[in-house]
């Protein structure tokens, strides 16, 4: 088994009132289904409260406020699974509730030392 | 079995670990030999990974299967070319990526030879393979046949992989050669492959149709002596590929039996009723343009109502093919394709609006970059003369 995070973007302006019941609900659903494949994931608070900090090459740092990459789909929330391979990964990923957004899938890298 | 993901690797690492216990042991017995075998038994497998990782990029074998069962969603396949190709069309690769690998892998072409296909140097190919070959180890793309669920899907793709080496070659984009012979026959390979591997899949043998007709026509397309491009209606059609006409015509009955036909059939139906008429004349136009309506239902692509316009043409006349194509100029799709303005000047020249044509004869040769077209268009536009 391989573990794979599952980021969630979403666009918030889409959201309605019903939209976060739909959601919760299908993250309930969510995490029933696929309690075993399931190894960790977290809801982020909304795109406003993000923080960029970027380092200015020469010791210092700019701190901003905004996510570090403007899009119309920000990064929502995300689950780390397990997962025999990528197509398992999709297969799970496929069941994550969105309401105008994606998901991605990547695969966590594995030092071996 | 999670550090290599090889079977029998894996247990080959396990054994020679209980071979060096065996002779290192003599110096007394390690607190936990349990945990010292394993840990034996992951350095021998980094060993064995690190000396074998040449040998490995070179195999076709790309991604080893874990203890996951043989699947076997269809009814067993004969061998391991649909795994092989499932993995290269895997829909997590560029379908650029995905033709490489396919031409690469399946057909065996060397790495040169992709990069001549695609017009691109060896070193540019070569690292877009490696790539790739990272992508599908890291991200974990599995080396087998997919789910049941997912097989119509990933077939689709596969057949969409095909037909787009077809099409590279049938008329190359650039360059001197109207078409590349090798692309067509890996491509005409790699459908009888498929139509081997999934007999019963609509599909499938609606590509091998569409391939076989459209390729019958392959040496009257050109002029013999002097290479200039030869449209369908001057083409010698006793020198068509009887024997592709009629294989495919026979497929692309089998794959119209299907409701509702896919892209394919009707692809293959409509060059069907090309490669059956005697002449240009009495093609059954009607015909042409009531496949290409059930065509633009099933996909709705621009360039299908183009074809569809041409046909119209033919079957109504210029003045309502010319409308159709008319009713297309505003697709940003066909803004830079130089077939919309070179179908329009052939209706205008036929509706004498002889002005009319040689500019859009221009604005064609503008648009076209393969040599043997530009030709064409040349010709047209000097028989109009000033």
């Amino acid at each position: 088994m391989s573990q794979f995070l599952i980021l969630i973007y979403d666009d918030e302006s889409a959201m309605k009132p019903e939209s976060y019941d739909y959601l919760m609900q299908g993250h309930n659903t969510f995490g029933e289904k696929n309690a075993d494949t399931i190894a960790g994931g977290n809801a982020l608070q909304s795109v406003s409260t993000a923080t960029s900090i970027r380092s200015d090459g020469a010791g210092g740092f700019s701190v901003t406020d905004g996510p570090f990459v403007e899009s119309k789909e920000a990064l929502g929330g995300y689950y780390l699974v397990e997962a025999a391979d990528l197509d398992e990964a999709i297969a799970i990923a496929k069941q994550v509730p969105v309401v105008a957004g994606g998901l991605e899938v990547r695969p966590i890298m594995v030092f071996n030392s | 079995m999670r550090l290599t993901r090889d079977l029998d690797l894996a247990e080959e690492c396990v054994q020679d670990a209980y071979a060096r216990a065996l002779t290192t042991w003599e110096d007394g017995i390690p607190a936990r030999p349990g945990a010292w075998l394993t840990t034996t038994a992951r350095h021998r497998a980094l060993d064995v990974m690190r000396r074998d990782a040449l040998f490995r990029r070179a195999m076709p074998e790309l991604v080893m299967d874990e203890a996951v069962p043989e699947q076997d969603p269809v009814n067993g396949f004969p061998d391991d070319r649909l795994r092989l190709i499932c993995t290269c069309c895997h829909p997590a690769l560029s379908t650029e990526t995905q033709v490489a690998l396919t031409l690469r892998l399946v057909c065996g072409l060397t790495t040169a030879e992709v990069a001549r296909a695609f017009l691109v140097s060896e070193p540019t190919m070569a690292a877009r393979i490696t790539r790739a070959k990272k992508k599908i180890s890291a991200a974990r793309i599995p080396y087998r046949v997919p789910s049941l669920d997912e097989l119509p899907a990933r077939i689709r793709a596969i057949l969409e992989t095909v037909h787009l080496i077809f099409t590279a070659g049938h008329t190359a984009s650039s360059g001197e050669a109207l078409v590349r012979g090798d692309l067509v026959a890996r491509a005409l390979d790699l459908a009888r492959m498929l139509r081997q591997l999934l007999p019963s899949h609509p599909d499938v043998a609606g590509l091998l149709a569409l391939i076989l007709l459209t390729d019958s026509r392959r040496v009257t397309r050109q002029d013999d002596a002097t290479g200039e491009l030869l449209l369908l209606a001057q083409q010698d059609r006793t020198r068509w590929d009887r024997d592709q006409i009629t294989e495919g015509v026979a497929l692309a009955r089998e794959s119209l039996r299907v409701r509702p036909p896919s892209r394919y059939a009707l692809q293959a139906a409509i060059a069907a009723v090309h490669a059956q008429a005697p002449s240009w004349e009495m093609t059954d136009w009607l015909e042409v343009v009531g496949l290409y309506d059930a065509l633009l239902q099933l996909w709705p692509s621009p360039v299908v109502a183009l074809n569809r316009g041409v046909a119209v043409g033919f079957a109504y006349g210029p003045a309502e093919g010319l409308a159709a194509l008319d009713a297309l100029a505003i697709e940003p799709q066909l803004a830079g394709y130089g077939y919309l303005p070179a179908s329009r000047a052939d209706f205008l020249l036929r509706l004498g609006r002889t002005d009319e044509a040689r500019l859009a004869y221009q604005e064609a040769l503008l648009l076209t970059e393969n040599e043997v077209e530009r030709r064409f268009l040349a010709g047209r536009l000097d028989a109009l003369g000033d």
